[in-house]
């Protein structure tokens, strides 16, 4: 255990800022990551034992102690529960003989949730020993149990075929499937990595700059910032060493388009990285991927190192004296806030990944705190694209002011789940009837933290200026019970992800949590409602937009669901029904296995 | 002071005067000052809990929440820009500072009665101030833990608020952090380091004490040393004069 870990620490030249490197190392040898291990990471970085254990516990994938030979981490969001996922639970559950939380007494299989893990148009899915498993049903889960009992290794429990385009590399051999369902610029085959760079090496980086402004594309992440201004603030920051983020850390549940991307058009991102690159003045570029996409990573180095080979990265790039970039891979493990800029450097930098407070923002103080920019993949791609065809040619796409195109992430009742490359400006009532959503209930735009509307709003556009989102969307048909369905386990999501470093967001979304549940079981009054609204109203003192919008999921449906809350409520009482007599007596008697007499006589 | 090993808070540029509003108030401050501190200097208090004068500030409370041109911010960690316009003194503020104290207390299990702090935390001192008798919102009644494993130093995580005080302003001297925090969300929690812990000196340990601003860590064999009556928030609430940013040292943040 020594060695290993000195090995590991040695790899990374004792550099804690490589902190995530280290630890996701120990993990892979280890299957956790030891104590002892944690001793002799202190003891190398002179850092307190707190000091690592603090960054070890922060993130998901990260144990503390073995979870398993086998650890299985099933997906528990809406789009899993939506497709059976409780069968699965029970399956596993009963084949393994242990609860989900839990490791079965054998040490061999571990079962534990896990947030979204970017598989929403094939659910129910699972991570198993950085495997993912999708379209999972009870017979299939037996079958994957007594393979694991039988020991067999992980490559020949893969029954099914691969996923489609590159999911069969021979470097992802993933059941994995892209549902690509509508091609646009970004989406189309015919793209081969460098055009974009000759185009950018006869432009000055200023150029380059002006002609990402003039096209006006704004952040694909979701806060859609504008991308030249945001290059055009990190070029003129002092310094002269700066740096390119790909934000790859796609956390938002029910978001999977850049999963695609990075399986069909990796090269795309990266060159839109060294476009970047360029125009900034940055000579380092990192790629920051989520860890459930560590099946992508051997596929991921290759793509770069054939960049290398073709001195599409290294020194002077495109025979461009001074034109030097580079690009690492950076994996998480495990934290959706990491998707928020600043907290996605924190953990590139090795710490536990909580946003920073701002001013100064990254294109000021980022990584290293040296000025940074942090773009979505998406980004990226689109720039690529922009450089080969111009900004008009962009601005001619989508509407004035939401240029171009956008990937959509489309899951849940309908008959086509996938991604789409659609224009801004489409209507939510064409996106159904694209997907095939026959008289849906109602639609999630952007995800948990975008908002959830209802047919009177599907003429609504996606848009910057109407609905503004990321690309997750979630359709849901009239058989779902929204409360108890959707903002339960969103609100329950949002529980689990926060980094915890603000008060709001630490407490208030546990306590509207009870509120739901409360309301949910029908022992609601009109003030718990109104509870909801005025507590959520503290979520906006949070530092970081994640926090700001963890209470939307209950704000919005209040919003235009109301109706779902009050028909729910005790209209006839305006008092606390803390406790409820009949109902305590039939759980005591539930639980004593005896029948209610008592309320059944009550009841007459 | 022992072990203040983090520099002073961080100024962005330093020098020029400017001017900025609080409350339609005009006020003057060196440019790059943090809100808070340009807001004290003016005479203005806004509450605050997880500041400390002369640390790094981490607006992680977010009692000291303004808004800056209509956006709230926490005013510990906004740098002031010439031409500000601040609002403090509102009632939606005092409804977020007010809510937020209140989560505290429901957060933790904080039975002031029979805590050694009682009159020299700052949490009470502003739940005095903005005259809270009971929190509007259900007790959460966690199960928490207390960590009496260093021999000076006794760890209530009942009455933690996950300011980071300790965490920011408790250093070794080669700056190694003392206390951490283990987990995220509400399962978030501050531990102690079980070989510093083991070797903290007296002064470590006063000094870990007086940073938190309630009653979580204290000195062992150390409690009522002042008596009640004689503490820190006896005469009157949080406020100008009795500061909760200021960490004491002069024996009155004693238990």
């Amino acid at each position: 255990m020594v060695n290993a870990t000195e090995k590991i620490l040695a790899q990374f030249n004792h550099d804690r800022t490589r902190m995530m490197d280290i630890l996701l190392a120990v993990q892979q040898e280890f299957r956790y990551i030891p104590r002892e291990s944690m001793v002799i990471i202190a003891r190398a970085l002179s850092l307190s034992l707190v000091d690592v254990e603090q960054k070890v516990s922060f993130y998901h994938f990260f144990a503390e102690q073995p979870r398993g030979r086998y650890t299985v981490y099933l997906n528990n969001s809406v789009g899993a529960n939506m497709n059976g996922r409780q069968k699965i639970v029970e399956a596993f559950e009963r084949e393994a003989n242990c609860k989900f939380g839990s490791v079965s007494r054998d040490g061999l299989i571990g079962l534990f949730d896990t947030s979204c893990i970017g598989m929403n148009d094939q659910e129910p899915a699972a991570i198993i020993n950085d495997r993912v498993f999708t379209r999972l049903t009870p017979y299939r889960v037996r079958q994957l149990v007594r393979d694991i009992r039988a020991g067999k290794p992980m490559a020949e429990m893969m029954t099914e075929g691969f996923g489609d385009g590159e999911n069969s590399n021979d470097l992802i051999r993933s059941m994995v499937g892209n549902n690509i369902r509508l091609k646009g610029p970004i989406l189309d085959e015919n793209y081969k990595i460098g055009a974009a760079i000759k185009k950018i090496a006869q432009m000055s980086p200023e150029q380059v700059i002006e002609m990402v402004k003039d096209s006006n594309i704004r952040g694909r992440g979701g806060a859609g910032f504008p991308t030249g201004l945001k290059w055009e603030f990190c070029r003129r920051a002092a310094g002269t060493e700066k740096y390119i983020f790909c934000n790859a850390d796609e956390g938002e549940p029910g978001t999977f388009k850049d999963r695609v991307i990075l399986t069909q058009f990796p090269r795309m991102v990266f060159e839109g990285m060294i476009i970047a690159g360029y125009a900034v003045g940055a000579t380092h570029g990192i790629l920051y991927v989520r860890h459930e996409y560590r099946y992508l990573q051997q596929w991921l180095e290759s793509v770069l190192d054939g960049a290398r080979r073709k001195s599409y990265l290294g020194k002077s790039i495109a025979g461009l004296e001074g034109f030097d970039f580079d690009i690492r891979i950076q994996f998480g493990a495990g934290a959706y806030v990491c998707g928020e800029e600043s907290a996605l450097i924190e953990s590139a930098e090795g710490k536990r990944g909580e946003p920073r407070d701002r001013p100064p923002f990254p294109v000021e103080k980022g990584y290293m705190d040296k000025p940074t920019v942090v773009n979505n993949v998406e980004t990226f791609c689109s720039v690529v694209k922009i450089a080969l065809n111009g900004g008009e040619w962009y601005r001619s796409l989508g509407t004035k002011d939401s240029t171009g195109t956008k990937l959509l992430s489309i899951s849940g009742d309908c008959m086509h789940p996938g991604v789409y490359e659609i224009e801004w400006g489409f209507s939510v009532n064409d996106m159904l009837d694209m997907v095939g959503a026959y008289d849906p209930q109602a639609v999630q735009v952007g995800g948990p933290s975008g908002s959830i509307i209802g047919p009177d709003e599907f003429g609504r556009t996606l848009s910057f200026s109407d609905l503004a989102t990321g690309g997750s969307l979630m359709i849901f048909g009239k058989q779902r019970d929204l409360l108890r369905d959707v903002v339960l386990n969103f609100t329950e999501f949002f529980i689990e992800e926060s980094c915890g470093a603000c008060t709001p967001c630490r407490v208030v979304p546990v306590l509207l949590k009870a509120k739901l549940e409360k309301i949910i079981a029908g022992r609601g009054i009109m003030k718990d409602l109104n509870d909801l609204s005025a507590w959520s109203r503290l979520m906006k003192a949070n530092r970081c937009g994640l926090g700001q919008t963890a209470s939307n999921p209950v704000t919005s449906s209040i919003k235009n669901f109301r109706h779902l809350y009050i028909e729910r409520l005790h209209q006839d009482k305006d008092y606390e029904i803390g406790f409820d007599l009949d109902r305590a007596i039939q759980d005591g008697a539930h639980a004593a296995g005896r029948k209610p007499a008592l309320t059944e006589t009550h009841h007459g | 002071m022992p072990q203040a090993a983090n520099p002073p808070s961080r100024r962005l540029t330093m020098g020029k005067t400017i001017r900025f509003t609080i409350d339609d108030t005009e006020c003057l401050a060196e440019e790059g000052k943090y809100v808070l501190e340009a807001a004290r200097d003016n005479g203005i208090y806004i509450p605050s809990l997880c500041y400390m004068r002369g640390y790094k500030p981490r607006g992680g409370c977010r009692i000291c929440t303004v808004m800056v041109n209509g956006r709230p911010m926490a005013s510990c960690t906004t740098p002031v820009t010439n031409g500000m316009k601040i609002d403090n003194n509102t009632a939606e503020l005092t409804e977020i500072r007010k809510s937020i104290i209140e989560l505290m207390f429901v957060e933790g299990n904080h039975l002031c009665p029979s805590c050694v702090k009682s009159g020299n935390c700052s949490l009470q001192a502003l739940a005095y101030r903005f005259q809270i008798f009971a929190p509007r919102f259900p007790y959460q009644f966690p199960v928490r833990d207390i960590d009496a494993s260093s021999p000076k130093l006794i760890l209530d995580l009942n009455r933690c608020i996950n300011c980071r005080r300790c965490m920011r302003a408790v250093n070794t001297p080669d700056g190694k952090s003392i206390f951490g925090a283990k987990r995220r969300g509400h399962r978030i929690s501050v531990k102690i380091d079980a070989e510093l812990g083991q070797e903290l000196t007296d002064e470590q340990a006063t000094f870990a004490m007086h940073v938190c601003p309630v009653g979580s860590i204290q000195v062992k064999g150390n409690g009522y040393i002042t008596p009640i009556g004689q503490r820190r928030y006896d005469p009157g609430p949080a406020g100008l004069d009795r500061d909760p940013s200021q960490i004491p040292t002069n024996g009155e943040g004693q238990p």
